[in-house]
């Protein structure tokens, strides 16, 4: 119908100028050399003054990065990186000693959240969330750090827990994604930068939400984020990270490893607003989001649940993972992928069932517009062990216009008979009768899309921690401008 | 208010209006009665925009403007409302959520700021209560699994909210018990003013009781082939359209 060929005409007219993130910040910087080898890999360790033991590790990862094959890119189309051609560390030069309150951190990185909407100074700071600021390859600031220490929480930038905190580290670095799992798990930790720890002692409720804001800011520059989150014995704890980059015409990669480890009973709530500079119309420039994100539930009754809500990146490729080694443990994944003029996705989840009683639920909500591919790819396994486990999975797909598209790849693997898998797909056409019901009631044919999209989110979105629904919603809403005529 | 002048309209090359006259001027109610597939609903859509309706001849003008060149929610936002006959579900989008992004529109068109939340809770509460709308309907997601007087009756809640100038109810009356019928009937006729008007379709002499009309228009075949006052309606409802038809 004619809305569907307005669609397409607005999405071709759509420049790049609607990404609010798009700005850069001035700052001077210290980086790598550029190019990928052992000596870059020392320059990392030694600026961030690791100990003998975390080179050696990195050394080590990088030897088997360099035998182990590139990933098969699933349904994407990805251009060859070349791993020479990227900066592995920038840090700006202020940051250099790292900064022991927020008055001698450089006001220019400080204005950048401000205007990404993440204040860092004390007066402004959002209540009820603890904040990490990653800028480049360096931690920031985090905020609400005492109130955390008097709970025995440790949350801090990765490379500090390295030095404080070596033996949680040794015990659980790697210990959910193994070097060895495949090329960018193996890059990243060879050459990972940043990126927070957590760990919450027995029995500890954290009270309040644990937050990164990731920033890519220097050109040409990769940006490897490692993150690392502990929940010991009957502990609960609900992390969320964000992220954006300026418009640049290159690509800029950002290839990530985050871990999770939930021990008895333990609870893990982990959600991601990924809105990563997606390109221009045309797929010029835009991040390359490659990340390794993997949850294992090791004791029993434990909980991971994955919440992600997609909707930049020139190309993203993730599959949020829970392993359920506990007996009765519970892994959860919700995910909200929109894609728009030339981006793609290809996320999904993997849900092993290892223990007794264990249970999985996966809702994912692909939304297409413009000419993006958007691919959801899932994994259930059940172990000979896992008896008595049941997963339910639901995938919805809705396309907006006629030259996007939205596959939905389900694998299913069960060497268990009395265990339970489920899965349920739809794939729809935006409905032109709701859009014309909205508009009759006054809205835009933009703000009909958003309304309407959100509600097919909906699902989805009630799992984020109340505080970033919101801005959520209206993510979702400005993705998709100009969408629709 | 309205003015529709020899209006031919087609759908994928049928055509549908076939002619259609019709003036509605400030203040009046106008009901519109036909046989099923005559073009009723074809009108309230082309007046409300509705995409895939070719206009092959004729003009409306609304207020003196030409209508046929504004957008959908530009004459929703000008006063024109359309109470649906079949009105769309919108799954994951609260009630209250719904109409308070529908006032807010309206108040961005007309350079207001959004509605402060308290006086939204106090105009939904009384015309929510004025229509016998609980609470809790409004809580529901937009029209899923409202029973069809319920989706009905809602049509009407928004149209009380809006306060359109030129308001077309298709087959409102259709699906409604006895109480409803009344209960909408009066917030229709609360909302009638020296300054608005109405276009009320409908198959049944009795909803016309409650709102009473103007003026009676039957269409037939795309075009209406008798106007009368009150009594044409009676008149209709003891012959039929056939014979009506006949003798016009
Ligand atoms: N999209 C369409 N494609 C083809 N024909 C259509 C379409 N929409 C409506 N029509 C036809 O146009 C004619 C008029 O339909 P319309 O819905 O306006 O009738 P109506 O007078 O409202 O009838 P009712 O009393 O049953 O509601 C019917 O013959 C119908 O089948
Ligand atoms: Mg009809």
């Amino acid at each position: 119908m004619a809305a569907t060929k307005q669609t397409i005409e607005q999405v071709n007219k759509l420049g790049n100028n609607e990404y609010k993130y798009g700005f850069s910040t001035d700052v001077d910087d210290i980086k790598s050399p550029k190019g990928l080898n052992e000596d870059t890999i020392k320059f990392i360790s030694a600026q961030k003054n690791e100990p003998d033991w975390m080179l050696q590790w990195r050394l080590k990862a990088f030897k088997v990065f360099l035998r182990l094959p590139k990933p098969n890119w699933a349904k994407l189309n990805i251009p060859e990186i070349n791993f020479q051609d990227i900066y592995y560390y920038s840090s700006p030069k202020s940051l250099k000693d790292k900064p022991k309150s927020l008055d001698e951190i450089d006001p220019e990185i400080l204005k950048t959240y401000e205007k990404l909407g993440i204040p860092l100074v004390e007066q402004k700071m959002l209540a009820g969330v603890a904040v990490d600021a990653v800028f480049d390859s360096v931690s920031v600031a985090t905020t609400y750090k005492k109130q955390l220490n008097d709970l025995g929480i440790i949350f801090c930038p990765i490379s500090e827990a390295i030095k404080n905190h070596p033996d949680l580290i040794k015990k659980y670095l790697g210990s959910v994604i193994p070097v060895t799992d495949h090329s960018f798990a193996a890059l990243n930790s060879a050459v990972f930068t940043d990126g927070s720890f957590v760990y919450i002692p027995k029995g500890v409720r954290c009270p309040v939400e644990l937050s990164t804001y990731f920033r890519i800011n220097a050109v040409n520059t990769g940006q490897f984020e490692r993150t690392l989150i502990i929940a010991d014995d009957d502990s609960y704890v609900s992390y969320l990270e964000g992220c954006t980059a300026p418009m640049r015409d290159e690509n800029q990669l950002h290839a990530a490893n985050v871990e999770l480890v939930a021990l008895g009973n333990a609870e893990i709530k982990y959600s991601t607003v990924q809105n990563w500079y997606p390109g221009d119309s045309n797929g010029k420039g835009g991040i390359y989001n490659f990340v390794t994100k993997r949850g294992a539930c090791r004791g029993n009754n434990s909980k991971i649940s994955w919440t992600q809500v997609e909707t930049g990146s020139a190309i993203t490729w993730k599959y949020p993972s829970c392993i359920l080694q506990g007996d009765n443990s519970k892994g959860e994944f919700y995910s909200v992928a929109i894609t728009n003029n030339m981006q793609q996705a290809d996320t999904g989840t993997k849900m092993i069932h290892i223990g007794k009683n264990t249970t999985s639920k996966i809702i994912s909500k692909g939304i297409s517009a413009g000419k993006a591919n958007n691919t959801y790819r899932g994994l259930v396994n059940m172990q000979p062990k896992a008896s008595n486990s049941r997963n339910f999975t639901q995938c919805d797909s809705l396309l907006i216009g006629n030259e996007c598209g939205a596959h939905t790849v389900p694998y299913i693997e069960s060497s268990n008979s009395d265990s339970t898998v489920e899965h349920e797909a739809t794939t729809s056409k935006i409905n032109e009768e709701q859009l014309f019901y909205c508009m009759q009631r006054g809205l835009n044919s933009e703000d009909a899309v958003g309304l309407i999209v959100n509600g097919f989110c909906k699902e989805v979105l009630q799992h984020l921690p109340m505080e970033f629904a919101v801005e959520a919603q209206k993510l979702v809403a400005i993705s998709l401008e100009g969408s629709v005529g | 208010m309205l003015e529709i002048k020899n209006l031919c309209v087609s759908i994928e090359d049928k055509q549908i209006l076939k002619g259609m006259n019709l003036k509605i001027n400030d203040g009046e109610v106008h009901a519109l009665m036909g046989p099923n597939g005559s073009g009723k609903s074809t009108l309230s859509y082309v007046l409300s925009g509705k995409e895939g309706y070719e206009i092959v001849s004729g003009s409306i003008h609304y207020n003196g403007r030409d209508l046929l060149n504004l957008d959908v929610d530009e004459r929703a936002n000008e006063g024109i409302f359309l109470a649906f006959q079949y009105p769309m579900e919108i799954p994951g989008v609260q009630t209250s959520f719904f109409l308070k992004t529908a006032i807010n529109a309206k108040r961005k068109y007309q350079g207001l700021d959004e509605i402060d939340a308290l006086e939204f809770a106090k105009l939904i509460k009384s015309k929510a209560g004025d229509l016998d709308i609980s609470p809790e309907m409004l809580k529901r997601d937009l029209n899923v699994n409202y029973s069809g007087g319920e989706k009905k009756k809602q049509e009407i809640l928004q149209m009380s909210l809006l306060d359109p100038s030129m308001a077309i109810l298709d087959e409102t009356d259709s699906g409604l018990d006895i109480d409803a019928l009344r209960i909408v009937s009066e917030g229709v006729n609360k909302l009638r003013t020296p300054n608005n008007a109405f276009l009320v379709i409908t198959h049944y002499q009795r909803l016309l009781n409650y709102i009473k009309p103007d003026f009676v228009h039957i269409i037939a075949d795309g075009k209406i082939v008798k106007s009368g006052d009150f009594s044409l309606a009676l008149e209709l409802e003891e012959k039929g359209y056939d014979e009506i038809s006949k003798s016009a």
